[in-house]
């Protein structure tokens, strides 16, 4: 459906502005200043920049959560307009819902979009077993860790089967270790499921593990963007972090990152 | 009552449970009560029986207007008027307290009928009420909803205020509509502040239901209180006020145990121990 002109999610000359008040005066921040992107089928695409440079307003528009001042935004070729279970937010702090079981907030998202009966748990149970919590479906979310919860997010958001995954730094919070047993459990769920998937990380190594293309931003306008030559699947998370490939992407990523300053 | 338990803990190195030792609360609970009833047989003696009573005097007093039958009867219309009137206000407020929080409109256009009605001088009220729907079953069902509905419909629109916008943001995600997440998001976060504001509304409810009783005054718990004043018979006097304390009390234990019961989560949330 998407054609191969514009991707399958596309921001053309997207502007935000916020209009908020502060101490009786009007302020107006410009989260996102014109902003251009589109993202292939398939491809992992990660946004990185510094806090508040807009990754999560431009995520946030994708969803339809937010509605951009200027420019259209386009996902499967229709424009966006409100939610849609064509696409999947994972939220940075996971956001289960405190009363439900890890199965229950799976089946949430799946009864919203209209399945019953027996299909309704079977579903949620396969979408924990695919992010390895099978055993924990029955636990509520104060008895699970911080990254069983955000894998609880992700089957919630990977089970109503959507093309797009967002995903708004999802693994931000987790301590380095949960963090990167997540990254490649996700790099093979999306070998196996070929879901889109747009990812906000501040995190340089992050960035490039996951990416097929590295976008990166600067004060709500994209700075560079940046082709990762590291082939996919990519193996080995722990082994690729020492080839020479990842050490150079990682590097013009950080060059990006700190801009003309910081070179000389 | 609810304990604690770890499933495989996954730590996997602390040795052996290690149990609390501590007093239960309900046993702290009822060595100060005794305390107090002890005291105040000490020193209520010396008072004059006009002015003042003491538990065995007071003791002695429930049990004539238990045997004579007066108690219960008074007990059942007191209670008639104050199931009714409780209710109402359980059934009326929680919604009405949803909506005002979840409607920017709603909140413009009755909310400050709701806060302000919250501090009506209702005593001022009631001979009206009584002249309008005399001085029977009504007129006290209507003072106890009109005490307990505002601070349930108060305690609601705040809860469903301080919902997380995030959790909002989870059914838009999703797609759900605005009745889905008010009913599947916003009723279940909102559970804790409905429970204080029910909680709350018991002690209004009733001193409510004495209120409308002392101006109709010729039935309820109420009448008994106002007849055994004007008789100075003080020690009966205190009967259906201790009745009352003690209804009022059991009902805030129930209510918390149908909180336990429908919010299980968020008593392990808080980490609160209700044993
Ligand atoms: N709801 C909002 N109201 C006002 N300003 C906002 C709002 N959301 C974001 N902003 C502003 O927009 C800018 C970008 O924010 P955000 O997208 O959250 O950045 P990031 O996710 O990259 O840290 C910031 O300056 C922030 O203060
Ligand atoms: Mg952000």
């Amino acid at each position: 459906m998407s054609d191969a002109s514009t991707g399958q999610v596309s921001m053309s000359d997207v502007s935000k502005t916020f209009t908020l008040k502060v101490d009786g005066q009007i302020q107006i921040v410009p989260a996102l200043k014109s902003v251009n992107f589109d993202v292939k089928q398939a491809e992992i695409v990660t946004l990185i920049g510094p806090s508040g440079c807009g990754k999560t307003t431009a995520l946030r528009i994708l969803m339809g959560l937010e509605t951009a001042s200027r420019g259209k935004v386009t996902v499967g070729g229709k424009q966006v307009n409100g939610c849609g279970y064509d696409r999947g937010l994972v939220f940075q702090h996971a956001e289960l819902l405190p009363w439900l079981t890890a199965a229950q907030n799976v089946m949430f998202g799946l009864e919203m979009k209209g399945m019953r009966g027996a299909e309704l748990r079977d579903t949620a149970l396969r979408y924990l077993d695919l992010v390895g919590l099978k055993d924990a479906a029955n636990r509520r979310p104060y008895q699970l860790s911080g990254g069983m919860k955000q894998r609880v997010g992700i089957a919630r958001a990977l089970a109503i089967d959507p093309e797009v995954l967002l995903m708004d730094e999802p693994f931000g919070a987790l301590d380095a270790q949960t963090r990167e047993t997540l990254q490649g459990e996700l790099l093979d769920i999306q070998a196996r499921t070929k879901k889109t998937i747009i990812f906000v990380t501040h995190d340089l190594d992050e960035a490039v593990l996951l990416a097929d293309r590295i976008i990166v931003m600067r004060a709500g306008s994209i700075q560079e963007t940046i082709q990762v030559p590291l082939q996919r699947p990519r193996g080995n998370l722990g082994a690729l972090r020492g080839t020479a490939e990842f050490a150079e992407a990682r590097y013009k990523v950080w060059k990006a990152l700190h801009g003309a300053e910081a070179v000389h | 009552m609810s304990k604690i338990e770890t499933i495989s803990a996954p730590t996997g190195n602390d040795d052996a449970p290690k149990l609390k030792r501590e007093m239960p609360k309900w046993a702290i609970t009822t060595m100060s009560v005794s305390v107090v009833i002890l005291a105040w047989e000490f020193f209520g003696r010396d008072v004059n029986p006009i002015f003042g009573s003491y538990p065995t005097a007071i003791s002695v007093a429930f049990w004539k207007l238990l045997v004579s039958g007066q108690l219960l009867a008074a007990l059942t219309q007191s209670l008639k008027a104050f199931v009714v009137g409780y209710g109402l206000s359980v059934l009326i407020g929680v919604p009405l307290g949803l909506l005002i929080g979840r409607s920017r409109f709603l909140e413009a256009a009755i909310g400050v009928f709701i806060t302000g009605a919250y501090a009506m001088p209702l005593v001022a009220l009631v001979p009206l009420l009584v002249l309008w729907m005399g001085l029977g079953f009504a007129v006290k069902a209507c003072v106890v909803f009109l005490m307990a509905v505002f601070p349930i419909v108060i305690n609601t629109w705040l809860g469903v205020r301080a919902v997380p916008k995030t959790l909002i943001e989870v059914g838009k995600s999703f797609v759900a509509s605005d009745f889905t997440i008010l009913r599947r998001i916003v009723l279940p976060a909102t559970i804790p502040y409905i429970m204080a504001g029910i909680k709350l509304a018991v002690g209004r409810g009733v001193v409510a239901m004495v209120i409308a009783e002392f101006f109709t005054a010729i039935s309820g718990l109420g009448a008994i209180i106002i007849n055994a004043a004007n008789a100075f018979d003080t020690a009966r006097m205190f009967v259906p006020v201790i009745v009352l304390m003690v209804l009022a009390t059991m009902l805030n234990s129930f209510v918390g145990w149908i909180e336990r019961k429908v919010a299980p989560w968020q008593v392990e949330l808080s980490g609160r121990d209700e044993g």
